[in-house]
């Protein structure tokens, strides 16, 4: 049964495209429509992606790519021209029988330096209010980390605090419960999961800060778990048409190997994470409001460096204005927006017990972006970033500034 | 109609943005805004490892995987050194273990440095009591190559230890021992088998390469080739870092350039630069100095304003905390250079700490913490108006 609803489907759609193209007519697909259109939440966006279906074939695909060109410049230092193929991401589904669906995302980012499978889950619904998953799951802390289809964004790079205080697509081997329940205008969500997922990199990797991001670095860390703690990881959504959608979501587990061959090596040290996002569509302007904040609490060895810091925080908005609206050069659903972006973060939230002084080690940004959707699936987008970024004593900030324009689309 | 108007709008906008781009960034701080930066003259094979040594210097943190401790005082170079100027208090390393000439006797117990930092799982070590010890501000490292430069001597016409001169000052170098493995440069001048030392707040170092594996080693706890034993633990270790490692990493020290003064034409300052010769600062403080041969060309014979003779001066009670390096006394100092003193606050976060602690939060209290071969020069500041002394300090922070 598994093999042949999972991976043979794999294997023939990736090891024999040439033959499917040179054999079947391509029109022969159509696009799977999302499960809804409104009554979805951020946690369904695993589901809620253009898929192709072909007649009666029990598998669905699809994907996206991200490529741009960029210019950034810091304290007039620059890298010149950059053409970067960002990540193309394919995207499996398939109903095994009633109740029971598989999904997996496959991405390779960079050209295929990064290869990594963010998403490979069962789904068993027992009841819409409690389904089972089990496999590799995205771990829902705030919205960009199950959301992040690039697609769907009106910016190249994704939000500092998605990337440089959590990780970003941070996916772990797990297993949980979810569920939706809605009425009227109403909807509520739920997730809980039990994955492996933190180590040791947290406090002691190359950028010398508090860094969760690196935890994602570990090669091994799909085969096992570390440090044999449990990571737990849970959000609530909830979502009034007109008002909203309004998520928490929070982690913690302990991150540090404390143990080793029956040993105690260290004393277990903690790392939680909460977080709040909300979305919104003003539907008489059609503005479009995104944000997210997340507050992170780490357990630092009391001799470690104060570089590293126990308190961290950081959060994004983004503000999307349709300017534009209406068929353009033959594409029917054609859309110009105009967008920005304000973030911040704080690395190290403690104070210098030598000075009493605040710890600095902080960013902020501000981006503009111009969009062109020919289709809700398509994106050309314009972007210009500012940026300043504070060392730990708050010396005078280095600038940089970026200019991007790239493409990204589904498939 | 938007079709017609859009597409050459799009067109026109994209060409002024591949065009323009680099206008749109954020221009480079004037060169004299800022401590780092690199020697002009440097050849492109030159420009290449000052490059990679930077990265290693500002970019690479050690941690637990790659060598860093177990015990260690920071992570990287830069860490010490921000914008590779003067250290905060918070990278303030502490030395013990010496109080006179007769070396270091507190070796066993952990000296010369307190690695007051670990890894998870250790203890960090703690000041034995009744140990001698000195808390050490790190310098700033601009220009250290053109002061490595200078030939002995050049350093040894400017030295009076019986102050023949009669002006209460009577420098002298630190003729210390040195490792083997240091390379004693062309024309050094020797004195029963020691050197001039002229880098450290005790002037005990030798060289840009003994400063570099010293700090590796000491401060991060990274052992080398030259120094395989690891500071914490007492046992030699493989080295956790590379000879070209190091290597890159003292050629870019020794190619940082100079810092560049500013506001040199404003009557204050100029009035300020009168005073300060007038009050004999430059007894110590020597305006300028001439390099020798280099075998890096853009070192070669150039004329340098670093406010310094590199020579140790006794700096009275005040300034004696007790411990030493090498053959000075507790009471001996090296001269700062004071070129870049006006950009100090730029890498101590918005304040300034000075003199060998960082105890001196101005200017004004760091003249007035002077004592020893310094007191004339001091009290001369302290006779001067009100008026005059701020001309003097506009001048320093002109540097």
């Amino acid at each position: 049964m598994i093999f042949r609803h999972i991976i043979a489907p794999i294997l023939f759609f990736t090891s024999g495209t040439q033959h499917l193209v040179a054999q079947v007519d391509s029109s022969l697909f159509r696009t799977a429509t999302p499960d809804t259109d409104s009554n979805v939440l951020n946690m369904d966006a695993i589901y809620t992606r253009p898929y192709l279906v072909s007649g009666n074939y029990p598998v669905a695909i699809g994907g996206y790519l991200e490529s741009n060109w960029q210019h950034s410049g810091t304290d007039g230092v620059s890298e010149g021209h950059q053409f970067q193929f960002r990540r193309l991401t394919l995207f499996f589904s398939s109903t095994i029988t009633r109740r029971i669906r598989f999904l997996t995302e496959i991405e390779f980012e960079d050209g295929a330096r990064h290869i990594a499978i963010e998403f490979a889950a069962l789904d068993f619904e027992l009841h819409p209010l409690l389904n089972l998953r089990g496999g590799m799951i995205l771990n829902p802390i705030g919205a960009f980390n199950q959301n992040h289809d690039g697609p769907k964004w009106e910016f190249t790079d994704r939000p500092l605090a998605s990337t440089e205080l959590l990780p970003a697509t941070w996916s772990n081997p797990g297993f949980g419960l979810y569920g939706k329940w809605y009425q009227g205008s109403l909807m509520f969500g739920y997730e809980t999961y039990i994955t492996s997922g933190l180590n040791d990199s947290v406090i002691s990797n190359s950028q010398g800060r508090t860094f969760l991001p690196a935890v994602k670095n570990k090669p091994d860390r799909f085969s096992g778990n570390g440090n044999g703690e449990i990571l737990w990881n849970g959000k609530l959504a909830c979502k009034h048409n007109k008002l909203g959608e309004i998520g928490v979501s929070a982690f913690t587990g302990i991150y540090n190997t404390w143990q080793a061959g029956g040993l105690q090596t260290d004393f277990k040290r903690r790392c939680s994470a909460w977080a709040i996002d909300y979305n919104n569509s003003i539907k008489s302007w059609g503005t479009r409001i995104v944000g997210e904040w997340v507050c992170i609490r780490t357990e630092i060895p009391e001799s470690y460096s104060q570089q590293f810091g126990a308190k961290q925080h950081g959060g994004f908005v983004d503000i999307i204005q349709p300017l534009i609206k209406r068929p353009f050069l033959h594409w029917e659903q054609a859309e110009i927006n105009l967008a920005v972006r304000l973030e911040y973060l704080d690395y190290n939230r403690d104070t210098f017990s030598e000075t009493a002084e605040r710890i600095h080690d902080e960013t902020s940004s501000i981006v503009a972006g111009l969009g062109f959707r020919p289709s809700t699936q398509t994106i050309l987008r314009l972007n210009y970033r500012y940026r300043l970024q504070k060392d730990l004593l708050g010396n005078p900030p280095e600038q940089s500034a970026t200019i991007s324009l790239g493409i990204s689309s589904y498939f | 109609m938007y079709c017609r108007t859009l597409k050459p709008l799009l067109i026109v906008v994209l060409l002024i943005l591949f065009g323009s781009c680099e206008k749109l960034q954020p221009e480079a701080p004037p060169d004299n805004s800022i401590l780092d930066g690199v020697l002009t003259e440097l050849s492109l094979l030159e420009q290449t490892r000052h490059l990679k040594g930077d990265q290693s210097f500002n970019d690479k943190h050690f941690h637990a995987a790659n060598g860093l401790g177990p015990g260690f005082v920071a992570t990287s170079c830069g860490s010490c050194h921000a914008g590779d100027g003067k250290g905060h208090p918070f990278s303030t390393l502490t030395r013990f273990g010496q109080a006179d000439s007769n070396g270091n006797t507190w070796l066993e117990k952990g000296g010369p440095q307190l690695q007051h930092r670990v890894l998870p799982g250790y203890q960090p070590e703690q000041l034995p009591s009744g140990a001698p010890f000195a808390k050490l501000i790190p310098p700033a490292v601009t220009g250290l190559g053109l002061l490595e430069a200078i030939a002995d001597e050049t350093l040894l016409m400017f030295a009076d230890p019986f102050d023949l001169n009669s002006d209460g000052i009577s420098g002298r170098p630190h003729w210390n021992t040195v490792p083997a493995y240091v390379q004693i440069r062309a024309g050094a001048i020797a004195s029963h088998d020691r050197y001039i030392g002229r880098f450290g707040h005790k002037a005990a170092v030798y060289s840009l390469l003994q400063q570099t594996l010293g700090a590796y080693n000491q401060d991060m706890g990274i052992t080398s080739l030259q120094e395989p034993s690891d500071p914490y633990t007492g046992q030699k270790n493989d080295p956790e870092i590379s000879q070209n490692e190091i290597n890159d990493v003292v050629f870019y020290l020794q190619t940082l350039k100079a810092p560049m003064p500013r506001n040199i034409h404003d009557p204050e300052v100029i009035k300020g630069r009168q005073l300060f010769n007038q009050i004999n600062c430059t007894g110590c403080h020597l305006p300028e100095l001439k390099t020798a041969l280099s075998p890096i060309n853009a070192l070669s014979n150039k004329t340098i304003y670093p406010f310094t003779d590199l020579l140790l001066h006794d700096m009275g009670p005040d300034l004696d905390d007790g411990y030493t390096e090498g053959f000075a006394t507790s009471a001996e100092w090296r001269t700062t250079p004071l070129w870049g003193l006006g950009l100090a606050s730029q890498s101590q976060g918005g304040k300034v700490y000075l003199l060998h602690d960082g105890r001196a939060s101005s200017i004004d209290q760091a003249i007035r913490l002077h004592g020893g071969e310094a007191s004339n020069s001091r009290n001369g500041y302290l006779k001067l108006t009100g008026q005059e002394r701020k001309a003097l300090i506009r001048f320093l922070e002109s540097l």
